[in-house]
Order: C-alpha cells, then structure tokens, then sequence
C-alpha cells in the first residue's frame, strides 16, 4: 500500500501526468457523445467503433458521422474530412523528429493528435518532448476507442433521440470544440461568412456541398499574418 | 454510414500524418499556409454547426433544435465545459418539443 501511494504521489508531482488526467475524463465524454449520437442516427455499433481506430481524429468523425447520416454524397464527406485533417502534415513536419524511425514511426505516426503535438512542444528538451508525445498520443488512443463503443452502447439503449434533442448535441457538441479558435478576429470573419454562404446555397445545392461552398469564406481572412503572439511581440 | 468512406477518410488522414515526419528534411511549410489551413478546417466545422443545426434533408429543421444549439453555442462562449454545453443543447430541445414547438 506505501509504496501505491508513493508511485501515485510521484505521479501526480509529473505535470504532464496531471494535465493528461484533467483531460482525459473530458475526451472520454467527447467520444461517448460520438458513439452516441452515431448510433441513435443508425451507424452500426462496430462501424463506429471501427472508425475511430482507424481514423483517430475526434472532429472529422463527427463530421463524417454528421454529413454521411444527413444524406451528403460520400464524397463530400471524405472531402471534408481530409480537409480538417490535413493540419496533420504541418504537424508532421514540426514533431516528426520525437517519433523515431521504422516501426515507431509508422505507429507513431497514428497518434498523432492535436493533443499529443500540444503537449509536445511545450516541453523544453528533446528527451521530454518525446516522452510527452508518445504518452499523451497512446493514453488518449486508449481513451478514445473503448469510450466511442461505450458511448454507442448507451446510445442503443435510449430508444428515439430526437425526442432527448439528440439531434441538437452534435452541432453544440462541434461548436464547444470549435468556439475557442473563434477568438481570433480574421479566423471569426471567415466563419461567419462561411457559415452564411452554406445558410443560403443549403436550398439549391445536395446535402453536404454548402458546407464545401463555405470554405470560400476564407478568403475574409486573408491575407493571414503569421500568428497573434507574433502581432504581439512585433 | 459507408464504410468505403471510413476506409478512405483514414487513409488519406494516415498518409498526411505520415507525410510529415518522412518529409521533414527536404521541405518547409510556412507559418502563413499553417495557419491558412488551421483557418480553412475552422469554417469547415462552423459551416457544418450552422448547417447540422438549422437544416434537416434540405428543410428548416425546427425552432426546438435550433434553440438548443444556440442557448449551447452561449454557453460555449462563456467558457462552459464540453459536458454542459453537449446536455444543455440536448434538453433545451427536448423541453422545446415537450413544449410542443417544432
């Protein structure tokens, strides 16, 4: 038992540590809303869980649960889904150095998160940022999967979603994810604009192209300046 | 759902986390396309929050639905956590279509 405690107490004195345990509870609410809400909408139970193995990347499987479940043409969705992901290389390319080289880099590679590239770089030697990626990138990969099945199975047991407004927590479950990028001022203009040319192209176009429409919203942000803090400093 | 789309969607995601770290001694990638593309996944998801809020196969989904994801998006910028948001949105709705609106 002293010496539980002492692991524990030496566990809980690592930053890293901590931080991972204030998150994971909130990821494992996040992927059990995605089981959820992919099920009530008739998503099998495996083809969910499936998903989130092999895609691992929280916001584009609602997106796709959301796109495909409301009719878009596969396509689209895939599109938009690789869209959102395509950050992935930048982060390649700022964290590829900690993940090692052969097979470590090949499942290193699939964990990368945003969470696990956070953690990462804000650590200051080389030994910790790696540590701090593989760490973060396999507990929350751990996380994720068996909290989407569970998720899924509770979702199953409901019976009729939308009479649980249901149907509402996959956009409030999206915008609470998506709500503090919006506080930067040019990033807000291109949502808005965006989010109003999908509002008005949603009559004439097929489910899923107003939301691709939207992305020509962007160009409110334009041109992009290199980043706040360096506004900041300058 | 389709389970082609799943395939390719983490194809294409696994090749552009691949693609950095095999990547990274020959090319650069500035800070502005970082956070062009950082910009682009952000309209993304709010086109989506706008058009999985207000429409339903093309239609006007409801005043309950709506109500919900707007009393949540409030929340959500009052620094609510994830949880909150997500119940508050659900039973906002639900209490709507209780109510008998939409």
């Amino acid at each position: 038992m002293r010496s539980l405690w002492r692991t524990m107490r030496s566990l809980w004195s690592d930053k890293l540590i901590r931080d991972l345990a204030a998150l994971i509870p909130a990821l494992a609410v996040v992927a059990a809303s995605l089981g959820a809400i992919a099920v009530t909408k008739g998503v099998p139970l495996w083809l969910i869980t499936f998903t989130a193995a092999v895609v691992f990347a929280g916001g584009s499987e609602f997106m796709l649960v959301g796109l495909l479940t409301g009719g878009a043409a596969p396509a689209t969705a895939v599109l938009g889904g690789l869209l959102l992901n395509a950050r992935h290389f930048p982060y390649g390319l700022a964290v590829g150095d900690l993940l090692g080289s052969g097979w470590r880099r090949l499942v290193g590679s699939h964990l990368m998160i945003d969470e696990a590239v956070a953690f990462a770089l804000a650590e200051t030697t080389h030994a910790r940022r790696r540590r701090a990626y593989w760490i973060t990138g396999a507990a929350l990969f751990i996380t994720w999967v068996p909290s989407v099945l569970l998720g899924g199975l509770l979702g199953q047991a409901l019976g009729d979603p939308n009479a649980f407004g249901l149907d509402a927590a996959l956009p409030a479950a999206i915008l609470a994810l998506l709500v503090p990028s919006l506080r930067d001022a040019p990033t807000l203009r291109a949502v808005l604009a965006g989010a109003v040319l999908a509002l008005v192209t949603t009559p004439v176009l097929p489910d899923g192209m107003p939301v691709m429409v939207a992305l020509l919203g962007v160009a409110l942000a334009l041109p992009v300046r290199r980043s706040p803090e360096q506004e900041v400093a300058q | 759902m389709n389970p082609g789309a799943v395939l390719l969607l983490a194809a294409g995601t696994y090749a552009m986390r691949l693609a950095g770290p095999l990547l990274r001694k020959r090319i650069t990638i500035s800070e502005r396309w970082e956070r062009l593309l950082g910009i682009a996944a952000t309209v993304l998801l709010g086109a989506f929050v706008v058009t999985g809020g207000a429409v339903e196969a093309g239609e006007f989904a409801g005043v309950a639905r709506v109500g919900g994801v707007l009393v949540a998006g409030v929340l959500a910028f009052r620094g609510a956590p994830f949880v909150l948001v997500v119940l508050v949105a659900a039973a906002v709705t639900a209490v709507l279509r209780l109510a008998g609106v939409g």
